[in-house]
């Protein structure tokens, strides 16, 4: 698919049409201590973002291994032992070390952009923020080389088996302490910057939408976050302290564990996707050429999601034996998330409904979130049927299901905003063809790595098996072929964005056609201080 | 990690791959082609199993077709509203109307569901009216059944000739034991069909979840906890399952059997079986002589021992310690009896005393202190390990072996 | 520095600190873990970490205060702060919130389970694992873990305990009026008094702990109760103790001078903490020795 250029969305100024605003004394200091330094909001949403993408890296190359073990019957490669410290590892580096740092490094250099403030409300707290979490990952990968190996009882925890573990038990805690403070000084940051610094005349009705929802995610993350830090504080406490709230002997219940951390874990998955809503909110309007279809009912549907996020959480826990009453309530509840959820993709559809669409990468990467989100949410409304779910419960459907909201989802709106907004962050425009080859083939491999795990989990299959019988191998090797093609298209997404910084077509100031928002009105590159003072809003569109 | 030899052969490789291939890219066909059912949740073989079922496909078709109503208006839209067909784009950005239907009508859709779903829902919290009570023990890695009512109680672990196959590096072709593999074990649980039989789920370490899917069953397994479950098997067959939740090292090797069978033929298996375990209970503690010791011993650290402590005794530095040359195994005797006896809190090393018989005790101590180089030359008798048992500062628990005498 | 006018926002630059904090908290941690692990040096890396800590904080809030001194904040800045201060508290709320639900949770859900009471599996739970076991709060569990205890009371040390923290946050109010009125010796001295009032609450709860330990048989190991008994009041006895050393801060600072009748963001900043601490003690007098 190449572009015919009359009809893309590239408005093309000539270059250089704008001075370089940056007129400032300090511009960006050089070498190693100016990444250290900075409180630049732009420099952080970098590294942020730059730190993401390793982890990116780090967290997949772990579900190759995944994948490789699985892609016959038997135990081809890894121990049993290592393969689940692979599972346990890879699901807390995607979720804590590459969908959060992304979202936060997304909201570092757009939303003092989107909301015409100098920079975050608390810059050096920003820094601290990110430097936080090469330490945290430092420790909590570390326990991998250690004698007793990484830990190995799931991304959940759940005791008593995570108190089995090795001496990495105390480091995997700590490293979630440490993410903790981040995740929860960053969302502060944010809140604040969003209440505070706004410049005059943005009002909240008039914010756009990738605000808004990061500004909802920020809550969910300074309310569960703690939550979390007491879960994993009451497990180091029943393994070195003698307590006993985990231990039925003392009184104290093991399943009390999941009701603390799903109280934490499920808000998590919408912090995980409620950016991205915002990302999607964005850019759907601009290929579309029309604004985004019921604002104030997004504002409100995300509002609601949030809401019944924290009193859903016992979904998780269907089979750990709840009074009936408790069943019924949960799974209602549940079920009711997908109303404002189902608003949220009904206004995207009409959004593009009697537009002017173009297929630019980012566009591409939207409409194939709106798809593969919506499978994975209807497959996530299948698994809110408690009857259904206990049957579902613990095999490869439910890793079917969050894999579809994860990858094609949470994934496809980092890489969406990432093509968005990369002119506005380097001054050029990325390799259109490249982008959408990457999104080709990313497409078909996706689908082909995750779909199949449907299937095989209804059969019987159960999550978290290094080995299974050999009626799953077909699609098992099916998946795992998908795995490898979509691993390894992603090489082709950080050659396009090297390019991209390294040169590339001079972006304009406005970029896309259809652009609407405080950041197109700002140079590409965008300087290194926007709105010292504040922009005078009337001029402009902000959203 | 080192790539060992595949054990598994690849059965004309290509040609499975390229089956594989086609039928990924053509998914919805090749699925009608394969066989809908083998991919599906299977029907089972119980009323409830069937209501599942039925729940099952009803929410899939109803999520098919709104999946197809929303991708179906966007395709739409993408093919008809591109700025390449010279379209202007409408302004328009809001309306309450169409807001309205489309926040009520997933809702009315959501009642839909969820009205059958509290339906099956209730029927399966009742636990009234059970016939017969079934305590299921998960342990790391295999199942106690204990029959409340009948008095009989074993261990059911997966198949030892599997338990080898699948260990890495071990080089038996996995084909052998085409649909069965991970699947068989030592001991079937036998139960009959037509009766209510109650399930209590319970587990001596770590959360364990028992799950037959024939059955429509999955219950955690929860240490300290007793969890119900019930079932009423319509039709004679074996079941398959496996523990569902995440237990350790070796949780994708629980498997479960289920053997249903009628209720005479259960009476004649259940009175073998308890004539069986009797015999044993007589003899357990009669003297071996050392190589009986060692070969039984050497067949329950293999089942028991050797995921941790590993084949050949050389344990998992950091994880596990080695058995060839510890202190314990080729030190004091009673010190060794007793660390298996009672294992140490706190630690994977569960206490044994519950789990193995004074034999196996017995037999596996022996085998500990004169393999893997350990060459001891001491043996232990069962007797010693009754002896311990009662000596030992807290008492062990005794083996159930669950027979009323 | 850049923003020149007088009313910019200050963006401060070449922050030096963080990667301090960040490098005192992975020592921090690095050590903590390892010593829980008796593994060597651990004791001694931890205390280095939380000294690297110390000195960060010195070094950040040393900052801050000579830029807030020197008049480098305007309004905007300040209310970013005292959201900042806001949100902060709020995330304390639900790390308490978490103990909390633990134990409400064993108090009406696990305990009734084990002692045979609800539905479900409840009754064959205790018939068949705890024969004889009934439960009654306070419990250290069906395996007694701990050993025979004694409740903790509400009255003595615990009620003298909320009467101090109650008074802590009047004598606090105080001050602050008397800092809304530009009087900062007033404020100084009730401020002394509501440090002092914090010091003899942590001395006192310290007295507590070594009379639950050597009177009544009271532990951290004593099952759930002992659990959540120690660590919420411990959790709480810590936060009491880092608020009581803000307020002091902030008290040797009104002594130097600082602050105004306008700008005191300091203060209050701790001011909120103490009322906060005060609030989950109250909860904690109720849930944890009351009921
Ligand atoms: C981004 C992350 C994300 C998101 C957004 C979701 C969204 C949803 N999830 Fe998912 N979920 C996870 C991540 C996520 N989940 C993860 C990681 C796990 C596993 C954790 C673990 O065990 O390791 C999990 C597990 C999980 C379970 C537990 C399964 C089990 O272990 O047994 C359940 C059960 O209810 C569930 C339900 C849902 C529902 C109902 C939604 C809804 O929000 C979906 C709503 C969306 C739609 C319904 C589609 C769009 C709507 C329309 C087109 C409107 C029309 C709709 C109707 C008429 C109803 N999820
Ligand atoms: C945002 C979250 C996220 C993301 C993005 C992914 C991405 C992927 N996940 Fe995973 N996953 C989870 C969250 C996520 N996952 C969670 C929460 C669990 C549950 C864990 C648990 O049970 O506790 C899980 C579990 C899980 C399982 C089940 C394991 C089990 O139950 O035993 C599997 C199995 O296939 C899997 C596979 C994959 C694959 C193939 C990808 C692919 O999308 C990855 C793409 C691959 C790459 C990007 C690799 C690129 C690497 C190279 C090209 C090699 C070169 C290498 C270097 C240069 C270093 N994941
Ligand atoms: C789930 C893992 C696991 C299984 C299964 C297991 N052990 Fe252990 N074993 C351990 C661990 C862990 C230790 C170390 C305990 C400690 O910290 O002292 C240990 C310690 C021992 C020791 C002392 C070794 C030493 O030198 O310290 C002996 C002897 C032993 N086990 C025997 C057995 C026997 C016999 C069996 C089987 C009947 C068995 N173990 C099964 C995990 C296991
Ligand atoms: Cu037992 Cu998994
Ligand atoms: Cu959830």
């Amino acid at each position: 698919m190449t572009t015919d250029s009359s009809h893309d969305g590239v408005v093309h100024h000539a270059p250089g049409e704008h001075h370089d605003h940056d007129h400032d004394h300090h511009g960006p200091a050089y070498g190693l201590m100016r990444w250290i330094t900075t409180t630049n909001h732009k420099d952080i949403g970098s590294l942020y973002l730059w730190f993401s993408l390793i982890m990116f890296f780090i967290g997949g190359a772990m579900a190759l291994v995944i994948r490789a073990e699985l892609f016959q019957p038997g135990i081809q490669i890894v121990d049993p032992m290592f393969f689940n410290s692979m599972t346990t590892m890879h699901a807390l580096v995607m979720i804590f070390g590459v969908v959060m740092p992304a979202f936060v490094g997304l909201a570092n250099w757009m939303i003092p952009m989107m909301i015409g403030a100098p920079d975050m409300a608390l810059p050096r707290l920003n820094n601290w923020s990110f430097w936080i979490m090469p330490f945290a990952f430092a420790i909590l990968l570390s326990t991998l080389f250690m004698d007793s190996g990484g830990p190995a009882g799931g991304w959940t925890l759940y005791p008593p088996l995570s108190l089995q573990m090795g001496d990495s038990f105390a480091f995997v805690i700590f490293a979630i302490h440490f993410m903790g403070i981040s995740s929860v000084m960053g969302s502060i940051n944010i809140v604040a910057t969003i209440f505070n610094m706004r410049a005059p005349g943005v009002t909240f009705m008039k914010m756009p939408m990738f605000v808004w929802t990061w500004l909802i995610t920020a809550y969910l993350l300074i309310a569960t976050i703690p939550v979390l830090a007491g879960a994993v504080t009451m497990l180091l406490t029943d393994r070195y302290f003698g307590t006993s709230f985990f231990s039925a002997a003392g009184g104290g219940d093991p399943v009390m564990f999941q009701h603390i951390f799903w109280f934490f874990g499920h808000p998590e998955v919408y912090i995980l996707i409620l950016p991205a809503f915002g990302i999607i909110s964005s850019i759907i309007p601009t290929f579309a050429r029309k604004p985004l279809f019921g604002y104030d009912s997004m504002v409100y549907a995300t509002a609601s999601i949030a809401f019944l996020s924290f009193i859903v959480w016992a979904h998780h826990m269907f089979t750990t034996g709840m009074p009936l009453a408790g069943s019924l309530f949960f799974m209602m509840s549940t079920m009711l998330i997908s109303v404002p959820t189902g608003v949220k993709v009904f206004n995207w559809v009409a959004t593009m409904w009697r537009g002017a669409m173009t297929f630019e990468t980012p566009m591409l990467f939207a409409i194939g979130f709106v798809i593969m989100f919506t499978i994975g949410g209807l497959s996530g409304l299948m698994l809110a049927i408690t009857p259904a779910d206990i049957q579902y419960h613990d095999t490869y459907f439910v890793v079917a299901h969050f894999h579809y909201v994860l990858v094609p989802g949470a994934i496809y709106s980092i890489m969406a905003a990432t093509y968005y907004w990369i002119p506005k962050w380097t001054g050029n425009m990325y390799d259109e063809t490249l982008g959408k080859w990457h999104f080709w083939i990313s497409t078909v491999f996706v689908n082909v790595l995750f779909f199949p795990m449907h299937f095989v989990g209804l059969a019987g299959m159960n999550r978290r098996i290094p080995d299974y019988s050999l009626q799953f191998a077909d699609w098992n090797m099916v998946a795992s072929i998908g795995a490898f093609g979509f691993g390894f298209s992603q090489l082709l997404f950080v050659w396009i964005v090297i390019k991209c910084v390294r040169g590339g077509k001079q972006a304009t100031d406005e970029v896309w056609e259809g652009a609407r928002g405080l950041e197109w009105t700002v140079p590409s590159p965008a300087p290194y201080h926007t709105f010292e003072t504040a922009p005078d809003i009337t001029k402009y569109a902000v959203r | 990690m080192t790539t060992t030899d595949h054990s598994v052969p690849t059965p004309a490789p290509l040609r499975h791959l390229m089956r594989l291939l086609v039928g990924s890219c053509a998914l919805l066909p090749a699925l009608a082609i394969a066989g809908w059912d083998e991919l599906n949740m299977p029907v089972g073989v119980t009323d409830l199993s069937a209501d599942v079922h039925g729940l099952h496909m009803r929410i899939f078709y109803v999520c098919c077709a709104i999946g197809a109503a929303v991708f179906g208006v966007m395709i739409v839209s993408m093919f008809l509203h591109r700025k390449s067909r010279g379209v202007k784009p409408a302004t328009f950005h809001e309306s309450t109307k169409v807001e309205i239907v489309w926040t009520v009508v997933p809702l009315l859709i959501l009642v839909a569901m969820a009205v059958p779903a509290a339906k099956v829902l209730i029927k399966m919290e009742d636990f009234s009216d059970s016939e017969m009570s079934i305590k299921v023990t998960g342990y790391q890695w295999r199942w106690h059944y204990d029959y409340l009512d009948e008095g009989i109680a074993f261990y059911s672990a997966l198949d030892a000739e599997q338990n080898l196959a699948r260990q890495r590096g071990a080089d038996d072709a996995l084909e052998q034991f085409g649909d069965t593999y991970l699947r068989e074990v030592d001991n079937e649980l036998v139960v009959p069909t037509g009766v209510k039989i109650r399930f209590l789920n319970t587990a001596a370490d770590v959360i364990h979840s028992w799950w037959v899917p024939d059955l429509a069953l999955k219950k955690d397994a929860i240490p300290g906890f007793i969890n119900e479950n019930w079932a009423t098997i319509n039709e004679p067959g074996v079941y398959n399952g496996k523990c569902a939740e995440l237990c350790g090292r070796d949780h994708g090797f629980m498997p479960i059997v289920v053997r249903a069978v009628t209720p005479e033929e259960f009476q004649v298996w259940a009175d073998e079986k308890r004539a069986e375990t009797l015999a044993a209970i007589e003899t357990q503690h009669d003297p071996r002589d050392l190589p009986t010791l060692l070969a039984q011993g050497e067949s329950v650290y293999g089942a028991n021992c050797s995921t941790c402590h590993q084949a050949e005794g050389q344990g998992i530095p950091g994880m596990f310690p080695a058995i060839a040359g510890s202190d314990i195994a080729t030190g004091d005797i009673d010190a060794h009896v007793a660390m298996v006896l009672h294992g140490v809190d706190g630690t994977p090393m569960n206490a044994w005393s519950g789990a193995l018989t004074d034999a196996e005790i017995a037999a596996v101590v022996t085998y500990q202190r004169n393999a893997f180089g350990n060459d001891t030359g001491d043996s232990v008798q069962p007797l010693d390990v009754r002896a311990a048992r009662s000596t030992a500062l807290n008492a062990a628990t005794e083996f159930d072996m669950g027979v009323t005498q | 520095m850049s923003s020149t006018g007088a009313n910019a926002y200050y963006v401060p630059h070449a922050a030096r600190w963080p990667i301090v904090g960040s490098i005192g908290l992975f020592v921090f941690f690095w050590g903590f873990a390892n010593w829980l692990n008796d593994r060597p040096l651990g004791k001694e890396t931890f205390f280095l970490g939380a000294i690297v800590l110390v000195v960060m904080m010195f070094g950040w809030f040393g900052d801050v205060i000579r830029e807030s001194e020197s008049g480098t904040y305007n309004n905007q800045v300040d209310t970013s702060f005292r959201m900042c201060m806001m949100w902060f508290i709020f995330s304390e709320v639900m790390f308490f919130a978490a103990f909390f639900g633990a134990l409400f949770y064993a108090r009406t859900f696990s305990g009734p389970w084990i002692g045979g009471d609800g539905g479900g599996g409840a009754p064959v739970t205790n018939e068949l694992l705890y024969q004889g076991f009934s439960y009654v709060w306070p419990t250290n569990g069906p395996s007694s873990l701990g050993g025979d205890f004694q409740q903790m009371g509400w009255f003595g040390l615990p009620l003298i305990n909320t009467l101090l923290l109650l008074t802590s946050g009047v004598t606090c109010t105080i001050a602050h009026h008397a800092i809304q009125h530009g009087d900062r010796k007033k404020m100084v001295r009730w401020l002394g008094a509501t440090v002092a009032l914090g010091f003899i609450f942590v001395g006192l709860q310290a007295y507590e702990y070594y009379h639950a330990y050597h009177g009544l048989n009271l532990k951290m190991s004593s099952g759930i109760y002992g659990s959540t008994f120690f660590m919420l009041t411990g959790f709480h006895g810590f936060h009491v103790t880092m608020g009581a050393i803000m307020l002091l801060v902030v008290m040797l600072r009104g002594m130097k001078s600082h602050f105004t009748a306008k700008n005191h963001f300091a203060f209050e900043a701790a001011a909120w903490y103490w009322h906060f601490v005060d609030v989950v003690w109250l909860g904690l007098f109720i849930f944890v020795y009351l009921l």
